[in-house]
């Protein structure tokens, strides 16, 4: 099929005026948080960091308990995410692999939690949290992240474990091996992308969670990055280049996580849809 | 995400099995399924295995879902204001909330401002994402690579980053938006307040929220596309349809499954946009841009009237299961329908 000249150009300038557009926000804030105070306070804007500097990150990285918030959303979303693997693969194996009565009861409750409101449930779940004498503590954040990530993460499970044959593991426990040994030994180590590409989103929904973190833990060294990200600004004025290097600081490891985890998750997950 | 995450888990969730499958979700079944496992194996599985093995997931759940929205459930009964609340009281209000909150304009304006920002968030979302899916299958090799780097990009930047950086482009004084309207001639913008007005802010959010939606839709809806026979367009060519026809005779009706599916999971993850709403200006000005789950929050937990707080909470589930109800009901009728295939 033959295009006319036209035709051919401007799906392509198109394109790139849209990759600009969804490059820019990210760009501007890495530009911003490298560029000298003076470089960000003009009237005209300066579009690259000419003369880079790490004042930001330094103003960002010593503000108070920055070192113990950034430990704090480490501990919890690595909590978290592992946590609901573990129960989510047992889980996940069961649904696929047993049947059993009741089940289609189970699955149904994993798709309804899958669509919990948290937001508008903040209310009860601080009362409760009250009562038992746990705010501004990081054990009810880690496990309510916990099951905030659960039943996308046994459902997804679900699909990758039906992936591996069921031949297997039956010639695995004809081979002598127990169910447990089978499960190990076999299915495991062939579920390791899966697990890596589910543990994305669940690592991204945990890291960036706002509403409850908020109501919860409102002692300063007890909540996480983002509850200190959103106060950043108001805390330091209006120093933007402050304000850029800590929303780099805190963007940076999702970024790196998911252009690494991108091909095996996103790949996996919609069957090629950024393999160009 | 997660909305984000969370919204991040509803947005991915229909890759379990609408835009692509996970691989082999729907993989033809074995044979040696058919024959029950405890005949083949030398190991039978005791009955209870199912239930051990499920049973840390259902206990999480019910402690750390269904308890809270039960106790919710039981608080939008009650009178619990900072008096009761210090002394410990339960005062059990009957349907006295219920009748106060329904019976006041403001929740039916905030109610009503929810659907319209939702309804025009999502219609933005979809025509936008379906233009840049569309586009993505008919760039060349390096181009799609490029804008799909791009895509991802913008798709991986966590929410409280992305509403951090906006409020910085939208900066009054030294933001880069403004200054580009000012060179572009509209210097009546030159220091424009982008969150002094309801419609001024409601904008700033609504190019938040569809700069990060976009990718996931483009991406997904490019991914869909690839499983479309080529034949199907070829034949829709050689009888003379124009690439409108082309995509209203084969590519809809093809994905018809994936443009439902994104279409609620997007519904979903917008009406409950709390991170971006309350980040950019806490609802202001003047509380004029409060969605119902901000509503719900301020109530709740800013005013300290936790009854009433967890009784617009309850009906925002409502409001929500309502918009969603017509998607719910056939995911339950094709996982019933993937149950029977078992």
């Amino acid at each position: 099929m033959k295009r006319s000249l036209a035709g051919r150009i401007w799906p392509n300038a198109t394109a790139v005026v849209l990759a600009l557009g969804f490059v820019f926000p990210v760009y501007w804030m890495f530009n911003t948080a490298f560029k000298p105070t003076q470089d960000i306070v003009t009237e005209d804007p300066v579009w690259f960091p000419l003369h880079g500097t790490f004042e930001h990150f330094a103003t960002a990285v010593n503000a108070p308990n920055f070192w113990i918030l950034a430990g704090n959303s480490v501990l919890v979303t690595v909590l978290a995410v592992g946590l609901s693997l573990v129960i989510a693969l047992c889980g996940a194996f069961a649904l696929t692999r047993m049947r059993f009565k009741g089940r289609k009861g189970i699955l149904l409750t994993f798709m309804v939690a899958q669509m919990a409101p948290w937001e508008v449930m903040v209310i009860s779940i601080y009362l409760i949290v009250r009562d038992a004498d746990l705010l501004n503590s990081l054990l009810p954040l880690t496990f309510f992240y916990m099951l905030m990530v659960l039943p996308f993460t046994l459902l997804t499970l679900r699909g990758y474990v039906a992936a591996v044959p069921k031949e297997l593991e039956e010639s695995a426990m004809v081979d002598g091996c127990s169910r447990r040994q089978a499960f190990l030994k076999v299915v495991f180590p062939l579920l390791a992308p899966g697990l890596m590409a589910t543990s994305l989103f669940g690592f991204i929904t945990a890291w960036n969670e706002f509403p409850l973190v908020l109501v919860l833990n409102k002692e300063p060294a007890m909540g996480t990055l983002p509850l200190w990200l959103s106060q950043f600004q108001s805390q330091f004025g209006d120093d933007w280049g402050a304000t850029m290097a800590a929303a780099s600081i805190f963007a940076v490891p999702i970024l790196v996580l998911f252009l690494f985890l991108q091909r095996k998750a996103v790949g996996g997950l919609t069957s090629g849809a950024v393999k160009g | 995400m997660a909305v984000q995450l969370d919204d991040a888990v509803d947005k991915t969730a229909p890759r379990t099995g609408k835009g692509g499958a996970p691989p082999g979700r729907r993989s033809p079944r074995s044979p040696g399924r058919r024959t029950p496992p405890a005949r083949r194996t030398p190991h039978p599985p005791t009955r209870r295995a199912p239930y051990l093995l499920l049973l840390p997931a259902l206990l999480a759940t019910a402690v750390l879902l269904g308890w809270p929205m039960v106790r919710n459930i039981l608080l939008s009964f009650q009178n619990l204001n900072m008096k009761e609340l210090i002394q410990h009281l339960t005062d059990w209000r009957g349907t006295g909330n219920y009748q106060e909150i329904l019976g006041s304009e403001q929740f039916w304006r905030v109610t009503l401002r929810t659907i319209v920002f939702t309804a025009v968030n999502v219609a933005l979302i979809m025509v936008l994402g379906v233009l840049i899916g569309l586009l993505l299958a008919r760039l060349g090799k390096k181009m799609r690579l490029t804008l799909s780097l791009a895509l991802v990009l913008a798709w991986a930047m966590p929410v409280i980053a992305a509403t951090t950086v906006f409020q910085w482009l939208f900066d009054s004084r030294y933001g880069v938006v403004n200054w580009l309207l000012d060179r572009l001639g509209r210097h009546a913008m030159a220091h424009y307040d982008w969150v002094g007005t309801q419609l001024s802010t409601f904008f700033v959010i609504t190019v938040l929220i569809v700069w990060q939606s976009l990718p996931f839709v483009a991406l997904n809806l490019y991914a869909a596309t690839t499983t479309i026979p080529k034949e199907l367009y070829e034949a829709a060519r050689m009888d003379g349809a124009g690439t409108w026809k082309v995509f209203t005779c084969v590519t809809f009706p093809f994905l018809k499954p994936f443009f439902l599916a994104t279409t609620f999971l997007e519904i979903i993850w917008v009406f409950k946009a709390f991170p971006q709403i309350f980040a950019i200006n806490e609802g202001g000005p003047d509380r004029l841009t409060e969605t119902l789950p901000i509503y719900a929050f301020t109530e709740g937990v800013g005013n300290l009237h936790f009854g009433m707080g967890a009784a617009i909470s309850l009906l925002t589930i409502v409001v929500l299961l309502a918009m969603t109800a017509y998607y719910l009901r056939l995911t339950i009728k094709q996982e019933q329908q993937e149950e029977n295939e078992l």
